[in-house]
């Protein structure tokens, strides 16, 4: 005997996701949800972030890592509002699911905020196919991983509305070609914006925080 | 690597759809459709699948994996094709903006009960 069935596998994390944006959406915050492989430099990136963007936009921080709280800690002297999730509480998941992250936005507290960034964990692979009730998606990729990790995790770059290149300092003393994996990332995503920066010199941070502002802007009527 | 999370899903998803009063019930086949660009490794997949489904109604049933084309179209261009390589770039307007269509299916479509 045959029962039809027609559901799709991760509908229970898209109901939660949709939660979450009808509750992202109440307390008006904007929220990025920031992806990468580990050690692309995605703290370092946060960090200056808001120390260039604060107090004229409010920031809070979802931090996901399956261990520590090396990540928040480093954040929390930014004076942004940080929280850390770690994952191996729930069997040391490789991404973050949205029932976690509306938990963590609710005990964060987002009313007195503009913008809400999603660390997720370090993982080209499977926070690109998990909704979090985002706004934004972000992936870093650093000069130091290989100018082929667009084409490999195809996924990622596809989902991303924007894309930052980053440790671009490195450059002079690395054979990686910048024109070749920006070239890679448009043939997966001929539109997706990129901006190329040195988390450490902050070379090229202008143009990536007045992408952010925008987007802020453009939904919540503040942070310009 | 989060196949474990996905068979769990899928064994939830088809012990809910099992009719009460069917007793005994013994799932032969779960039919699946999952999109080629999904991140979803068959063998992991079935692995895990083997291993939670043990005492339970779906013990050795088998994953049919229907796996989906990555179809994309060209909003600037109105054309349609399917994607086999990681390329989107829209090869008839060159400059297109481009959507995908099907390729991140990850469906239980039915399941097949033993007579």
């Amino acid at each position: 005997m045959e029962i039809n069935i027609q559901k799709r596998v991760l509908e229970a994390n898209e109901t939660e996701a949709d939660k979450s944006r009808m509750f992202f959406k109440e307390q008006n915050v904007f929220v990025l949800n920031m992806m990468s492989s580990p050690g692309s430099g995605k703290t370092e990136i946060l960090c200056k972030t808001l120390a260039k963007l604060m107090p004229g936009v409010r920031v809070g921080v979802i931090v996901g890592d399956i261990c520590t709280t090396n990540d928040a800690d480093r954040l929390d002297v930014t004076g942004a509002k940080v929280t850390q999730i770690n994952t191996d509480q729930f069997g040391g998941d490789c991404h973050l699911a949205a029932h976690l992250i509306i938990a963590s936005a609710r005990q964060l507290g987002c009313e007195d905020l503009d913008l809400l960034i999603v660390e997720n964990i370090g993982n080209l692979v499977c926070p690109a196919e998990f909704d979090i009730g985002e706004d934004a998606r972000a992936v870093v990729l650093s000069v130091t991983e290989g100018e082929d990790k667009p084409l490999k995790y195809p996924l990622m770059f596809r989902v991303a509305d924007v894309a930052i290149l980053n440790k671009i300092d490195l450059l002079p003393y690395l054979d990686f070609d910048a024109g070749l994996v920006k070239d890679n990332m448009k043939q997966v995503h001929p539109h997706l914006p990129i901006f190329e920066i040195s988390a450490k010199t902050e070379e090229g941070f202008e143009p990536w925080l007045e992408w952010l502002k925008i987007k802020v802007f453009e939904k919540t009527g503040r942070g310009l | 690597m989060h196949e474990m999370g996905i068979a769990q899903q899928l064994v939830q998803i088809a012990i809910d759809s099992i009719p009460e009063d069917i007793e005994n019930p013994k799932v032969e086949k779960l039919n699946l459709r999952i999109g080629k660009l999904a991140s979803v490794v068959e063998h992991s997949l079935t692995f895990c699948f083997e291993i939670i489904t043990k005492d339970t109604p779906l013990e050795n049933a088998k994953l049919d994996i229907d796996f989906i084309a990555v179809m994309v179209h060209c909003k600037s261009c109105d054309n349609e094709w399917e994607v086999t390589g990681p390329v989107f770039k829209c090869p008839f307007c060159e400059d297109g903006d481009v959507e995908m269509l099907t390729g991140r299916e990850i469906e239980i479509t039915s399941l097949e009960l033993t007579d």
